[in-house]
């Protein structure tokens, strides 16, 4: 149809119905990425990450798999197998080897009772890791519970609660938490006799003293993080759109509030576990830590230092795996806050 | 200001009250009197120990006499170093301590800035990436380590340093390096990327365009910009260097209180572990006061209440 350029007239050809080439062009192609998904793929992407990530798994398969079908256990003392060092045998095992018997062999040599020490470093780590996972949990409970709890109440309980919190965090952490490991010693001792705290026994009472001492003192930085994201995202622009929306507490609290902290949370709990793996170390090195005859790698360490001249490799094994696994968890921590939160990328 | 120097002077007087009245009733709940692992001794004799020390009291009436009397600076004796008080233990091992700890605190911070700023001023570049990676791997290394393995390098292998005692200067290499391995380490990661902060500020370029040298913006506007996180890490290493030394003082055998606190725990001298918690504790709690203030007169942007 000709058209009169000067006239209003409406081009009809904009109203036919659309082909199914327009049709495709307008479908989104590629599906919405979650935030999830989002933050896996820049984890994924982080090298350092998943370096990290994979000598955790190592460590971990190496001290909570390895020791339950090691042929030798880390309490088990052999006579006449004392001292030994790397990849030797004793005199016993040489004459089993000799009868055409095959013996594993040492690769750490044993220590002064003739215990394996691979296997006694094995366990160490696992104790070691053990107090940093459970800790970490204890402090994810107690920190976000008590922090949400501030910021949700607001007013007078949120001061007095992040007072108890400032008080908490200037008293001087490793003075304190070397006292009440002293402290708690004894008491969990005789709790472990009766008959209902009898579990207290199997974990170990220096383990569940460690383990209240964190309870006790190291959540309050989860506590500080939690109140003021919760306090941000309460007072965002979104949670009020939500709210005008229609949306009930249940649904923010749900959708909005939980999911914007997860990230949050996610990060600061695994870079928990290093630190609270750090303090365990220090307790055990100077005696205060897990008890004879489990052994953790701060205690190993610290019965190692007499006799380092001659067995140098006692000593060093411990505190390499240690420091290993402090730097994995520190980096892979690192990595992902970079991919939960990339603003606090520096 | 003054407001607010008396909100957090009062906090710091009523944490160290918090710490104090925990020690002593923490102390009193470990079953077992101080006199427990001696050797039987007589009832008579006992009763007449109590009464000296005023453990036959209440415990209430005990906490209100042990708190007046560190009110007066006197911690009570020491119960195992007989006729010693716990205050002239503390007097006379807390400088050793206190040395160490300063030198540990002064070479992490002549250390740590300026690799700190190297690292800034070069980022990306190779020796940036090198600065990192060994910072990043100090902070994972927990003092003990760093003790026993540099002790066995050092001492044992090489015999390049004393391991025992503190005479000479050679004694105090180790100690020192090992006391200010982490805060170095933590210093150079803090002072990088606060040096990144201010090197991509506004006002940088500005000082730039007017004509100001490298040299001199560097250190006008940068450094002094950079280095206030700095002083906020100064509190909290005041109280590793005097924590850590639990560790390094006991490796190293040297005479000094962290030592002597972890002797006082494997021994059980209540009397020694109370008075060291109390005085450890308070002077910590000063100095991060102290830090607060000064951070807060430095730079009146920061709101810390």
């Amino acid at each position: 149809m000709k058209k009169n350029p000067l006239s209003l007239q409406l081009n009809t050809d904009d109203f036919l119905p659309a082909s199914e080439e327009e049709k495709q062009s307008l479908i989104i192609m590629r599906e919405s990425v979650s935030f999830w998904k989002d933050s896996m793929r820049r984890l994924l992407k982080n090298k350092v990450a998943m370096v990290s990530l994979f000598f955790i798994i190592l460590i971990m398969f190496f001290s909570f798999i390895v020791p339950s079908f090691y042929p030798y256990s880390y309490s088990q003392q052999q006579k006449g197998a004392e001292n030994l060092f790397p990849m030797t045998y004793s005199k016993a095992e040489m004459e089993r080897m000799e009868a055409g018997e095959k013996v594993f062999p040492h690769f750490l040599g044993t220590d002064k009772l003739g215990r394996d020490y691979a296997v006694r470093v094995m366990v160490g780590s696992r104790i070691s890791l053990t107090v940093g996972l459970v800790a970490a949990v204890i402090i994810l409970v107690i920190g976000s519970l008590y922090g949400s709890i501030a910021a949700f109440f607001g007013g007078w309980v949120d001061i007095i609660m992040m007072r108890i919190v400032d008080i908490i965090y200037t008293i001087p952490d490793v003075l304190l938490i070397v006292l009440l490991s002293f402290a708690l010693k004894e008491p969990l001792n005789k709790l472990s006799e009766r008959a209902s705290f009898r579990w207290i026994g199997v974990v170990g009472p220096n383990l569940v003293s460690i383990f209240i001492v964190f309870a006790l003192l190291y959540w309050v930085g989860m506590a500080r993080i939690v109140r003021s994201q919760v306090l941000v995202l309460r007072e965002s622009e979104y949670v009020t759109a939500a709210r005008a929306l229609g949306a009930g507490n249940g649904r923010i609290i749900r959708k909005h509030l939980l999911t914007n902290c997860i990230g949050t949370l996610i990060v600061t709990t695994t870079l928990q576990i290093p630190s609270s793996i750090f303090t365990e170390s220090y307790l055990s090195f100077l005696g205060l830590g897990v008890a004879v005859p489990l052994p953790s790698l701060g205690s190993l360490a610290s019965t190692a230092i007499n006799g380092m001249a001659t067995y140098p490799y006692l000593l060093i094994a411990p505190s390499v795996l240690i420091s290993l696994i402090i730097l994995s968890f520190n980096l892979f921590g690192d990595g992902l806050r970079d991919a939960f939160d990339p603003k606090m990328k520096k | 200001m003054t407001r607010y120097i008396i909100k957090r002077l009062l906090m710091a007087i009523l944490t160290v009250f918090i710490v104090a009245t925990l020690t002593f009733f923490l102390m009193n709940a470990v079953p077992g009197g101080p006199y427990e692992a001696e050797k039987a001794i007589s009832p008579q004799a006992r009763a007449a120990l109590e009464a000296k020390f005023g453990l036959d009291q209440p415990l209430f009436k005990q906490y209100l006499t042990y708190m007046k009397n560190i009110l007066h600076g006197d911690f009570g004796p020491s119960l195992k170093q007989r006729g010693r008080e716990v205050i002239d233990i503390i007097m006379s091992k807390f400088p050793v301590s206190a040395k160490i700890g300063g030198i540990a605190v002064m070479v992490a911070m002549l250390v740590g800035i300026p690799v700190g700023c190297i690292a800034a001023l070069n980022r990306g570049k190779f020796s940036d990436s090198a600065i990192i990676v060994i910072a990043t791997i100090g902070i994972a290394v927990p003092s003990f380590v760093v003790c026993s393995l540099s002790m066995y390098f050092f001492g044992v292998k090489l015999k390049w340093l004393p391991t025992v005692g503190l005479t000479t200067w050679k004694h105090y290499i180790m100690p020192v390096f090992a006391l200010s391995f982490y805060p170095t380490a933590y210093i150079v990661r803090l002072m990088r990327s606060s040096m990144l902060d201010v090197l991509g500020q506004d006002y940088m370029r500005t000082a730039r365009a007017k004509g100001v040298s490298w040299f001199v913006s560097l250190f006008k506007h940068a450094l002094r910009n950079a280095i206030l996180p700095i002083i906020t890490y100064v509190g909290p290493m005041t109280a590793y260097t005097l924590t850590g030394s639990f560790i390094v003082e006991k490796v190293f055998t040297i005479p000094g209180l962290g030592g002597e606190f972890v002797s006082s725990i494997t021994n059980r001298d209540y009397m020694m572990i109370m008075g060291t918690t109390i005085f450890l504790a308070t002077l910590m709690v000063f100095i991060n006061f102290l830090v607060d203030v000064v951070y807060k007169i430095i730079d009146p942007r920061i709101n810390l209440s």
